[in-house]
């Protein structure tokens, strides 16, 4: 079978003791005429949580997928726990959670979870794993017969089975219900409480925020913006409230201090940004009584890593 | 009590023994073989019922002797090549499909160590074919003549050559092209490799030919030690080897894992 030959550059004298989870600078990856990544440099620190944050098709499965070790780079270099992604050393330490599949239709969710530990030197009990994920009555669920949410998380439990350093997860929450949502989001606190380092990917705004130490977006295969979930939403703060749609929010700016907006999106949701303080609110209220408006839900709070996510990869469909 | 949020995870990286992930990758193939019924269908029931069908009833002019003594060896060579070819290129060909043989590179299995629990696996499902189908040989009297010993190289060197062949197919085709391919060779193997009809029933000069598929080596190679009483199959080991070598130069090359 194809040796496991390796492109990339390597980085002599590094140990990999303390080097970071993952370290990636100027990544290209291309497929035929399409660059999936196009010179990504990033870097996810030890014992924290990175997620990727991206559209769909902004190059993150291909990113997390080189570092796994499964796809080789075309430009640049990764380094993983110090190492490079090719080398054997690091699979006993790396748990992966592909993004679908992996496991034999016919094979029983238990006994398959029972052959993935064999392979690990100090496992944790199956058995355990199985009953923490609500999958204990499934043991002997062949992996086809499971709910598509069963099957994420017996794919997650094989990912930190054996108790990895490195947790790579992508996508761990595409379709789930509620339920295993927080399951998966508890598994990853506890993953961090214990010091495994993760790095996530996904598209859902509030799994991001929750779960991450750092965010880091990306776009047409770049990075666009990274910080903590708070430097990214910013201090700027909004003035939200709804309201019977199609108020005159001309009429309502000039009684605003000089430098406000205002905007409604959808209909009857308005948003007021500008200098949000409690000069802001008194007017906006005073405004409303002598319309004869009653609000509702009015509060003030930070950008949502949405609006900031909407704003830095636009609003088209794609 | 323990809840996720309180679990325990604390890093502890480490790859078990060599031996011991082969073994638990090998009982997972086993029980994988045994539990598809359609798996069963080829290795153990068509090889059982041809066995019996063409020991006792006159399908085939074998010329002398008992026609199971014709039959049992050509029926182990088909259980062979039903495992090692057939069943190994259509599992496998969907474990590549389905992304496991792609997760399974991201555990401390090795590569090599996944080939060898797969060979393991196929062995074993070998050996319980062959006392299956001894056994009922014997029942319907088989007397073989011979050194029943020379029969293990060949059997061997059979699952090697099949393998490689089954690998080949499985690594390169896609998974539903691997199921119909696996099964037409399997036909077609089996009607002209000499398992039920003599390869001397054909014309010379295809004769030659049909002489060197893998299946007529192992066919040819077992009656020579099994019934005719003949010692060293030097002729049958050479083609098989040949074959073995070159399906699995040649899978090692193509091999795709997803």
């Amino acid at each position: 079978m194809p040796g496991v030959d390796s492109t990339f550059e390597s980085t002599p004298g590094s140990t990999g003791g303390a080097a970071p989870a993952v370290e990636i600078d100027g990544l290209v990856k291309r497929y035929g005429s399409t660059t999936a990544v196009d010179g990504l440099t990033l870097t996810c620190a030890r014992g924290a949580v990175t997620a990727i944050l991206g559209p769909n098709g902004a190059g993150k499965t291909s990113t997390i997928e080189i570092c796994e070790g499964f796809r080789r780079p075309d430009g640049g270099t990764v380094r993983v726990l110090g190492l490079d992604p090719a080398d054997a050393a690091l699979r006993p330490r790396l748990g992966i959670m592909p993004q679908t599949g992996g496991v034999p239709p016919a094979a029983r969710a238990g006994e398959w979870l029972r052959v993935v530990s064999r392979f690990y030197a100090h496992p944790l009990d199956p058995g355990t794993l199985l009953g923490l994920l609500g999958l204990a009555d499934h043991a002997r669920t062949p992996y086809r017969r499971l709910s598509g949410g069963q099957q994420q998380r017996l794919s997650l439990a094989a990912a930190v089975i054996g108790r990895p350093e490195l947790v790579f997860l992508d996508e761990p929450t595409a379709g789930l219900d509620p339920q295993a949502r927080h399951a998966c989001w508890d598994l990853v606190a506890a993953l961090r409480a214990s010091g495994v380092s993760v790095v996530l990917t996904t598209h859902q705004m509030d799994e991001a925020e929750k779960l991450s130490d750092h965010i880091v977006v990306i776009d047409h295969g770049r990075v666009v913006a990274e910080g903590t979930p708070e430097s990214l939403t910013g201090a700027e703060r909004q003035l939200r409230f709804r309201a019977r749609p199609g108020l005159d929010l001309e009429e309502l700016l000039a009684a605003l201090p000089p430098g406000s907006a205002a905007k409604e999106s959808p209909s009857g949701h308005y948003i007021i940004e500008g200098q949000v303080g409690p000069q802001l609110l008194a007017t906006v209220t005073a405004w409303c009584a002598t319309e004869g408006v009653t609000t509702e839900d009015l509060r003030i709070e930070r950008r949502t890593l949405e609006d900031v996510f909407l704003e830095l990869t636009g609003r088209e469909l794609r | 009590m323990t809840t996720i949020a309180t679990l325990d995870l604390t890093p502890r990286p480490g790859a078990a023994p060599l031996h011991r992930m082969v073994l638990a990758q090998a009982g997972a193939e086993i029980r994988a073989m045994l539990r598809n019924g359609e798996q069963l269908l080829l290795t153990m029931i068509i090889p059982i019922l041809l066995l019996v069908g063409f020991s006792t009833a006159p399908l085939v002019d074998v010329g002398d002797g008992a026609r199971v003594d014709f039959v049992a060896p050509g029926i182990l060579a088909l259980a062979v090549m039903s495992t090692a070819f057939t069943g190994q290129a259509i599992a496998t060909g969907f474990e590549r499909r389905y992304g496991v043989l792609k997760r399974l590179g991201a555990t401390p299995l090795s590569r090599a160590g996944l080939l060898l629990a797969k060979t393991l696996a196929v062995v074993a499902v070998e050996a319980l074919q062959v006392v299956v189908i001894v056994a009922v040989a014997l029942a319907l009297g088989w007397s073989p003549h011979g050194d029943p010993l020379w029969a293990v190289p060949l059997l061997l060197l059979g699952t090697a050559a099949f393998s490689g062949l089954g690998l080949l197919m499985a690594g390169t085709l896609r998974a539903e092209a691997t199921l119909a391919g696996a099964n037409l060779v399997y036909l077609v193997l089996l009607g002209l490799g000499g398992v039920l009809f003599p390869l001397d029933r054909f014309p010379a000069g295809v004769q030659h030919v049909l002489g060197l598929l893998p299946i007529s080596a192992l066919t040819s190679g077992l009656r020579t030690v099994l019934s005719a009483g003949g010692g060293f199959p030097g002729g049958a080991l050479l083609v098989l080897l040949c074959w073995t070598v070159a399906a699995l130069a040649l899978a090692a090359r193509t091999f795709r894992w997803e």
